[in-house]
């Protein structure tokens, strides 16, 4: 627990009330070094492990030696010829820098989805959100809108108005029912239903190819296609995070209702609507570069809370680092388990996270209220 | 009918001096009239009851005076300005407890209505809250769950919050219905204190009429959106007046110098003090 370490002193010697109220508000809604240092070293370890394994039979220490080659003022001998280290650097890294980058965005809109919905199953995926903007990209690839430049893509604009519906139906109909963990989800439900429908019937209107095209990248997948989506999706992630992160402290003021959080000086209306359209353009645009993956917005904001802390503080940022850490680990398993074939990434996370779903269900069942 | 003592001609100073105004308060909730008209005055450091039958429009005056919702006429500090976070603490009757939160962020959070947009609680912030809470005598209870306290432990903590507000006004929704009768005068009187300790003004909603008369200064009856009396105690507690608006026969004792009503013997089972 972020309270546990009682060896910080009270940070005003001058006036200490009791110790234990000073170390308390002391820690209260921070994020504890060790806990970050935690996530830090996890997500090293992930990175490492998936840089090094996979089917191109790199070893370990010429993948090390590779790498550390590249930092400045490191000087290593390469032992991996050139086509191997092309195939580390081209294909290997993008991959693996772009699901840390998709794992975090999805675990970071997941987080801040339940603090402003009040609702610990809010998850872009069963909200709806990931459905919209699916069908938002399906409409611009099958019009062949898939233009642009770097962040600028016709895609995640095209992700993002879809997203923004959904995730503003689902509000909709939920509405008047902030309160009501179960409600929204139906709305989700509805909602996913809808698009899911709407890209059935967008799929069916496109060519051979291009649904191939479309519905490979519908399962959830991480394409290895060089650099270019880490350079659309990137943008997105320090734009919308850094929007996030800061207005974590909203969200844990939120914590207390709508009414209170009034009482207390906060506009919830307006970081409602500041923290949801962060949050959706960002999953709009980890859409939009690896298609719908479910679960990892409801899997690791969870994990995070059991193991660490409540506050949004603390959720939030180590939900991106979980969130990367998670996904990067699962693409892994993705690219080896069954190799020489491939299993689309969005499988794996849903094959963890329905149970895990279930699971949060059936021990949060005495305490929501029907 | 207003014996109350005019609002004190101290005007509102960088200390935040506690003065507020009501002036033909109206809430309406669709075709609902809650409140309509209320006029009403606060002194410095003045305790004032409010008190009245359920869904009179108790919390509906304090809600609004928190501006929690829409109302018609004005509600203003001695100085004028409409009062915010800064300047009114409300504890709600309710309060909603979130899951995992501790008792030192939830004090935390009263610092909410200090800080800007983006910005996150300073030292001094945390500072503050520390001393609230051994105020409170919380500090044992400062890293642990709301959820795992006792009532008692529950209510303090929720002042907490309201405390480190710092506003000079304390509204407080039926802060004792949840609580027995040894820790309802225990968290009453740790109330009074900081009241006169600090110079905080205090509206408190209460059921129970013997102990609003015993804490208040002042008390104000309110009966279908209106302020029907308002006055020391003991002269709006009058038995024809109460029965009137309880709608059922009351009579008023004195016990050992404290007020006390009671239901006419016949009707047993309508009031529940």
């Amino acid at each position: 627990m972020i309270h546990g370490g009682g060896a910080r002193p009270p940070d005003d010697p001058e006036q200490s009330p009791a110790t234990g109220a000073a170390e308390a508000t002391h820690g209260a809604f921070r994020l504890s070094p060790p806990a970050a240092a935690g996530a830090v070293v996890a997500l090293a370890a992930v990175a490492l492990l998936s840089a090094t394994t996979g089917a191109a039979g790199l070893a370990f220490g010429d993948v090390v030696a590779t790498l550390a080659d590249r930092l400045p003022l490191v000087d290593v001998d390469s032992a991996l010829s050139a086509r191997q280290e092309s195939i580390l650097f081209q294909i290997r890294l993008p991959r693996l820098v772009l699901g840390m980058l998709v794992g975090g965005s999805l675990a970071m809109a997941g987080a801040s989805y339940q603090g402003v919905f009040r609702n610990p199953l809010a998850d872009p995926y069963l909200l709806g959100v990931s459905a919209g903007a699916g069908f938002g990209a399906v409409l611009a690839l099958g019009f062949g809108l898939d233009v642009g430049w770097g962040p600028f893509d016709a895609l995640p604009a095209a992700a993002f108005l879809g997203a923004l519906v959904a995730v503003s139906a689902s509000a909709a109909i939920a509405r008047g029912a902030w309160r009501s963990p179960a409600t929204l989800l139906l709305g989700g439900i509805a909602m996913a239903a809808f698009f899911s429908a709407a890209q059935t019937y967008a799929i069916g209107q496109l060519s051979e190819t291009r649904t191939r095209e479309v519905l490979s990248w519908l399962f959830g997948q991480l394409s290895t296609s060089g650099w270019s989506q880490v350079w659309i999706l990137g943008p997105y992630v320090i734009f919308c995070g850094g929007i996030l992160l800061l207005h974590r402290r909203h969200l844990d003021v939120l914590r207390v209702g709508d009414d209170e959080a009034l009482s207390l000086g906060l506009n919830p209306g307006r970081s409602r609507l500041v923290v949801i359209g962060a949050a959706s353009l960002l999953t709009a645009a980890a859409v939009s570069v690896s298609g719908l993956i479910a679960f990892v917005g409801l899997v690791v904001p969870h994990i995070v809370r059991l193991l660490v802390s409540h506050s949004y503080r603390v959720v939030v940022p180590l939900s991106a680092l979980g969130g990367a850490a998670f996904l990067a680990l699962v693409d892994t398993g993705a690219r080896t388990l069954t190799a020489p074939a491939e299993l689309p990434v969005g499988v794996i996370t849903a094959f963890v996270g329905a149970p895990f779903f279930a699971l949060v269900l059936w021990r949060g069942a005495r305490k929501v209220p029907a | 009918m207003t014996t109350a003592a005019a609002p004190s001609p101290i005007v509102a100073s960088a200390e935040g001096s506690a003065a507020l105004v009501c002036r033909d308060v109206r809430v309406a909730f669709g075709n609902t009239e809650a409140l309509r008209g209320v006029d009403l005055q606060l002194a410095p450091g003045e305790w004032l009851g409010l008190i009245g039958p359920n869904g009179a429009g108790k919390s509906t005056l304090l809600r609004a005076i928190a501006g929690l919702v829409d109302h018609h006429g004005t509600i203003s500090l001695s100085c004028g300005r409409r009062p915010g976070g800064t300047d009114v603490a409300l504890v709600p009757q309710n309060p909603i407890l979130p899951e995992g939160m501790t008792v030192a962020e939830y004090a935390l959070l009263g610092r909410s209505p200090h800080l800007g947009w983006l910005a996150t609680e300073s030292r001094r912030d945390r500072r503050i809250v520390a001393s609230v809470l051994e105020r409170l005598d919380l500090q044992r209870f400062a890293g642990r769950p709301l959820t795992q306290l006792s009532g008692g432990e529950t209510q303090r903590a929720v002042l907490a919050r309201a405390l480190a507000q710092q506003a000079p006004i304390l509204l407080l929704d039926e802060p004792t219905s949840a609580l027995d009768l040894g820790h309802r005068d225990t968290v009453l009187e740790l109330i009074d204190g900081l009241r006169r300790s600090d110079g905080i003004s205090v509206i408190a909603a209460m059921h129970d009429l013997g102990t609003a008369a015993r804490f208040a200064d002042r008390l104000a009856l309110i009966d279908e959106g209106r302020i029907v009396a308002d006055g020391a105690p003991r002269s709006v507690l009058a038995p024809g007046r109460l029965s009137t608006v309880y709608a059922t026969p009351l009579s008023v004792h004195t016990i050992d110098g404290e007020i006390v009503v009671l239901p006419a013997p016949r009707a047993r089972q309508e009031p529940r003090p």
